[in-house]
């Protein structure tokens, strides 16, 4: 590490020697104190240096404080300047300053009070709020615009439409056949299901042989 | 004995133009520093009552801080009279001003801005030749001169005469690092200078004072 006492009188102070004395009085930030507490650690000339703070900082304090305070002449004079000032009605004042005021002008016992009725009014509507929307979930029947749930029962195919079959074709289909897709297409196969019922298996083998009679269905398979 | 102003009349202007960084509260020696983090608050919610022509708030905030305003200025201006008259001022302007400041930073640190315009315009309506001998001596402490301190042995008498014998450029950032207990943000936004500059200008402060301890015959081992 840099000697901090090398070349003292010509050069710049390094970054962290520069923050000795802030450091000495207590005003750096956390990290930079941090910093400044590892450098000390391993660099001895640095910990000879901050040592001369040290002492620095204890005369400056005492030179001050040698300084004495000054006599109440300073404070009448002041008093008597204000009160030649004219009156002041509602001075133009930031409004966080205003709000500050307001709320430290309340006595404790108003601030809990205050609190309190806060506090009912927030949990109020929050249970009003919460009403309101379970009563709307329960009265409406609501749906996505996806697929319809899935019944487990009807009859079910898979279907794989012609190359050229269009799609007003296809919705045609389904609707004659009172159909809707449920999956697919997989391998090019859509599982279609037929009604809501499962037909018996000699009604289920003639339906599929209408389907695959149909121009746009290219193939038909039985499907669970 | 002459003291060296011209320094520390630079940077004066836009002195209430400083208050931009959110207040940082720091360690510090509670029973001399009268600016802890709930003083801080009450100091706020005085000169928000102050604003609006609380007279008692100002009192309160006076008795909290005029002794450091006082000794701030004293430093600057050396003399008791003038330093004295500025404490009034510079509350005054507090009176007028409160409604304007917007809490960005701490009080004290508007407190001490405002000091320090007011010392630098008492100084410049002061000429040279009336910061005579006299003028110095009536603010002298009453400790001895580097050599008769250190024939004593006494380094840190020594120590407090060359802090005293340091220009005011050098005296007013010591005070407020030290004594004031300033962060590096806040000394800027008081004298009006950067951040790095004032590190650097404490580095160089620092280093005269060591040449004017050398010269004294005290050696501390730095630089």
């Amino acid at each position: 590490m840099m000697s901090a006492n090398r070349n003292a009188v010509d050069r710049e102070p390094t970054e962290l020697e520069a923050l000795l004395p802030f450091h000495a009085a207590g005003t750096l930030n956390l990290r930079d104190a941090r910093r400044v507490d590892e450098a000390l650690a391993n660099d001895p000339d640095l910990a000879r240096q901050y040592a001369a703070i040290q002492d620095e900082y204890a005369e400056t304090i005492l030179l001050n404080e040698s300084l004495g305070a000054p006599s109440s002449r300073a404070m009448q004079k002041l008093f008597a300047a204000i009160d030649a000032e004219p009156a002041r009605r509602n001075a133009s004042f930031n409004p966080v300053m205003r709000i500050v005021g307001f709320f430290s002008s309340l006595s404790p016992r108003t601030l809990a009070l205050a609190g309190i009725a806060g506090a009912v009014l927030v949990l109020l509507q929050a249970g009003v709020i919460g009403t309101v929307l379970v009563k709307d979930r329960a009265g409406s029947n609501f749906q996505t615009a996806a697929f319809p749930a899935q019944s487990t029962s009807g009859t079910f195919a898979f279907l794989r439409f012609a190359p050229d079959a269009k799609a007003d074709d296809i919705t045609q289909l389904l609707s004659t056949y009172n159909a809707s897709i449920v999956s697919g297409p997989k391998a090019g196969m859509f599982r279609v299901q037929f009604g809501d019922q499962a037909l018996p298996k000699q009604e289920a083998e003639q339906l599929l042989k209408r389907l695959q009679a149909e121009k746009i269905v290219s193939l038909v398979a039985a499907a669970d | 004995m002459r003291f060296a102003n011209r320094g520390i009349l630079e940077n004066h202007e836009d002195f209430y133009v400083f208050d931009r960084t959110p207040f940082q509260s720091h360690t510090t020696n509670l029973a001399r520093r009268p600016l802890s983090a709930t003083h801080a608050t009450s100091d706020e919610v005085l000169i928000g009552r102050i604003a609006q022509g609380d007279r008692l708030a100002m009192q309160v905030l006076y008795g909290r801080h005029h002794v450091r305003v006082f000794r701030f200025s004293l430093r600057l201006v050396r003399n008791e009279s003038i330093a004295e008259d500025l404490i009034s001022e510079v509350f005054l302007d507090v009176w007028r001003q409160a409604g304007k400041f917007e809490g960005r930073s701490a009080v004290s640190t508007w407190l001490l801005a405002i000091t320090r315009f007011k010392a630098l315009s008492a100084l410049r309506k002061r000429k040279d030749a009336e910061l005579d001998d006299e003028t110095a001596a009536a603010i002298e402490d009453t400790s001895d001169n580097p050599e008769v301190a250190v024939a004593k042995k006494d380094t840190s008498s020594a120590l407090r005469n060359c802090l005293t014998a340091l220009s005011p450029e050098h005296r007013e950032i010591v005070d407020l690092v030290y004594y004031h207990e300033k962060s590096v943000e806040e000394v800027a936004e008081i004298v009006g200078i950067p951040e790095n500059t004032v590190k650097t200008r404490l580095f160089y402060a620092r280093k005269k004072l060591a040449e004017l301890l050398k010269a004294a015959g005290v050696e501390r081992g730095w630089p």
